[in-house]
């Protein structure tokens, strides 16, 4: 596979992945500031934090309100982590390799795109945001569907695995860093609804009810923060998000320095005991957990997606033209 | 309220359907008497249906001057076209002959020249030539073949009679929307395949991955093909991907090969370099390789020219096979064909007056009103003027710019072009159609069963470029003995 068409492919992967999470996160904070008396909750300006977007937010808008930041998450094209934009990304990768992709996957992201731009500014209003978000959710997860059901599991499945599962890892660590990050400083007078922010932590991560079935304890930070980051068996934890990826990576070729880091990555996630960190230790592992997920995917740019220009061996026997 | 056939008319035109008001050809009448049992609504809703398929399957093409919005939907009429197949033979056979005749001669001109010196082609029109490429001399590629891929554009006149209007050998576009045509025309209007026996187009990829695999250098090895695209942003790229999806070859951009010192050409694949064997090149002859041609094209590859010439690697088309796409050459393809085969061409040219030529020079000059000129190297219908509706003005340019470069300018009489139903709003009215069908040529001929009909959707117009507001129909080759 071409070199450009398999970074095409990852960030294909990567984009759908960041569309479905963009959209579950939205719908679990509204569904958590519903709950919450006023007052009392975190305030919106949290969903532009997890995704970094801060500096950018106040490019466009002074005041981080309801309909700002889930504007600026669900439709507004000058945002890099808008699920329009994302969308609008999968579909330009998906438009420049569909030679390599089933036809009903372009057909499919062709639609959703379609879908998002068409009624993105729906979603904004609570009227219209929960149907608007459960719709692109369940487009996103039949998208990898189909691509798990109807496209050979080669390598341009590797490299989508591969993207999906870097990508959902990272926004795992987000929704995770996001929670310590508020409790952090109100660390010594605990407040009533703190386990309601852990709840609200999991259902972003739809990990609501597998935590319940696996942990089998009441929702409570350090027990979470071990889910979201160590579960072997939910796909949505980093541990197994990294597994994942993991697999995916050693079937690709010329593979030894991605492995490398990826394994540097497994140790660092797996092993860590996060029931003796503090919340401060908690967000510094965090940060590390990041940053090894960076040196993972700079490996693979470097060793997959850099177009190469050495001189070949000299060995092609030419035939003249007949 | 359903369509009503007895308001249709093609005055002194040849309408494909219908003889005269309310009465259709043979052929079509199965197609007439069903589309008389649909009501409007039901109609409306087919072609509804087709714009929707063509929006959620992705089929578009790009125009130029449209600043950011570079993908526009394709614009189909559902009604297809019909032509029968006994008529079709005749037209496939005379296809044949023209581009096995067209690659004798390229070859020749590259070779040895042989019908310079018998006195049938000026030496003159070669040496101004745009498309022809000194480079090229010499090299001989596999089975003799320069144009393996070529799209011929016929056009039917008030007779019915098919003629050739011109050739495109150097980037023939359209056969990805032959195909979709098809596709759309089966989802849209599936009853009506029950009344006719079609002659099939899916195979098509096929042929054309046969055709490039013949031509590769390496005889021994499963031959490793590509499609080469200018980028997203060509014009047809949209067609540069659905080809090599269907063929499962790789699309790539000039910036993945590399050409190494062993002059062998090379793409960059995650598994490192890889050798390239045939290359279905979708760029212009001047973009290959900015070592030889365009020293600033970023879209080519350097080297590229040096490892063709080596035979290294197969291009498809070859280099300089554009000199015989040429509007001038063109008016010589009958000369051509008799000189090459000793054949008499099948289908004949439409009637072509060379600027070049003092005599007919002056004819055309003296009768601008009432022709059609062209200039040599242009295509998409740019450039042209067509006499009976231009202005004053523009009959003094054109004379102007024939004079200064006569051998840049033919010209053709205004064709009275034939006219197939087609869907206006809410009626259906006759609209004039030209067809590209595409010719392969490598170790072996395949002719596309039909090909891509084109139509110009403004009301008398016989300009059917989809850049400028033309459209397209399912074109139908229909057996009617064995029915």
């Amino acid at each position: 596979m071409l070199s450009r068409v398999a970074e095409r492919i990852y960030w294909i992967a990567r984009y759908i992945e960041r569309t479905e999470n963009s959209a579950r996160l939205v719908n679990a904070y509204t569904h958590q500031m519903l709950d919450l008396p006023s007052g009392v909750e975190p305030g919106w300006r949290q969903l532009i934090d997890i995704i970094g977007g801060a500096p950018n937010f106040e490019e466009h808008y002074r005041c981080f309100d309801e309909h700002n930041t889930v504007s600026f998450l669900v439709a507004d094209d000058f945002s890099p982590g808008s699920i329009l934009t994302s969308v609008s990304m999968a579909r330009e990768n998906m438009r420049t390799t569909r030679e390599l992709l089933p036809t009903e996957a372009w057909q499919h992201c062709n639609e959703l795109y379609l879908q998002v731009r068409n009624h993105a500014r729906e979603g904004i209003p609570r009227r219209g945001r929960h149907a608007f978000l459960k719709d692109i959710i369940f487009r996103c997860q039949q998208l990898t569907g189909l691509l798990a059901g109807t496209m050979s599991h080669d390598t341009a499945y590797d490299l989508m695995r591969l993207g999906r599962n870097l990508e959902r890892a990272d926004m795992t660590t987000r929704i995770v860093d996001s929670a310590i990050f508020i409790l952090m400083p109100r660390r010594n007078d605990p407040g009533q609804y703190d386990n309601l922010l852990w709840i609200n932590v999991l259902k972003s991560s739809s990990g609501d009810q597998m935590y319940r079935q696996h942990v089998r304890s009441r929702v409570e930070g350090a027990a979470v923060v071990k889910f979201l980051l160590q579960d072997r068996y939910f796909p949505r934890s980093v541990a197994r998000a990294v597994a994942e990826a993991e697999f995916s990576l050693h079937h690709l070729p010329r593979n030894e320095a991605p492995l490398l880091r990826i394994l540097e990555l497994r140790e660092r996630a797996l092993f860590a005991s996060i029931d003796e960190m503090s919340l401060e230790d908690m967000h510094s592992h965090i940060d590390k957990l990041q940053l090894a997920l960076k040196l993972v995917h700079n490996e693979i740019f470097h060793t997959w997606f850099q177009v190469q220009h050495p001189a070949p061996r000299n060995d092609a026997t030419a035939t003249a033209h007949a | 309220m359903s369509i009503d056939w007895t308001h249709y008319r093609a005055d002194g035109f040849y309408d494909e359907m219908i003889d005269a008001p309310g009465r259709p050809r043979s052929l079509a009448q199965g197609m007439v008497s069903h589309l008389q049992e649909l009501s409007g609504d039901e109609i409306r809703a087919r072609q509804q249906a087709a714009e929707a398929a063509i929006l959620k399957m992705g089929i578009s093409f790009t125009v130029y001057s449209e600043g950011s919005n570079i993908d526009r939907a394709w614009p189909f009429d559902i009604i297809p076209r019909i032509i029968s197949a006994r008529e079709w033979a005749r037209t496939e056979a005379g296809l044949r002959q023209r581009l096995q005749a067209l690659n004798l001669f390229i070859s020749d001109l590259y070779g040895e020249q042989r019908i310079i010196r018998d006195g049938l082609f000026p030496a003159e029109l070669l040496a101004n030539s745009k498309n022809f490429r000194p480079e090229c001399i010499g090299i001989r590629p596999r089975h003799g073949v320069w144009a393996h891929i070529c799209g011929s554009d016929l056009i039917r006149d008030d007779h019915g009679d098919f003629y050739v209007l011109e050739d495109n050998l150097r980037v023939p576009s359209g056969v990805s929307y032959m195909l979709e045509n098809r596709v759309l025309t089966k989802q849209v209007f599936g009853e009506l395949f029950a009344d006719y026996s079609i002659q099939p187009l899916a195979d098509y990829p096929n042929h054309l991955f046969d055709m490039l695999a013949s031509v590769a250098p390496r005889l021994d090895m499963f031959p490793e093909v590509v499609v080469m695209t200018p980028g997203i942003y060509n014009s047809a790229y949209f067609e540069h991907s659905f080809l090599a999806q269907q063929m499962g070859v790789e699309l790539v951009e000039g910036s993945d090969l590399v050409v190494g010192e062993d002059d062998c050409v090379y793409m960059s694949t995650i598994d490192g370099l890889q050798r390239v064997d045939v290359i279905y090149r979708r760029i212009d002859d001047l973009f290959l390789d900015p070592e030889v041609f365009n020293k600033d094209s970023a879209l080519g590859v350097p080297g590229l020219m040096r490892a063709w010439s080596k035979g290294n690697v197969a291009l498809v088309n070859a280099p300089g096979a554009g000199v015989a796409d040429d509007k001038v050459v063109y008016a010589f393809v009958p000369k051509i064909i008799k000189y090459y085969l000793d054949e008499d061409p099948i289908i004949p040219n439409v009637p072509t007056y060379m600027c070049l030529d003092r005599g007919e020079r002056d004819y055309v000059l003296n009768n601008l009103h009432k022709l059609v000129v062209k200039p040599a190297n242009e295509s998409g219908g740019y450039g042209m003027l067509i006499g009976p509706t231009a202005s004053r003005r523009e009959l003094e340019e054109f004379a102007r710019r024939i004079k200064a470069d006569p051998r840049n300018y033919i010209a053709q009489p205004l064709l009275k072009l034939s006219t197939v139903p087609t869907m206006c709003g809410e009626r259906i009215e006759p609209r004039h159609v030209d067809l590209r069908p595409f010719i392969l040529q490598g170790e072996k001929m395949y002719v596309t069963p039909g090909g891509l009909t084109r139509v110009a959707l403004r009301k008398g117009s016989t300009v059917v470029n989809s850049s400028q507001g033309g459209g397209s129909k399912d074109t139908w080759i229909v057996n009617t003995e064995a029915a």
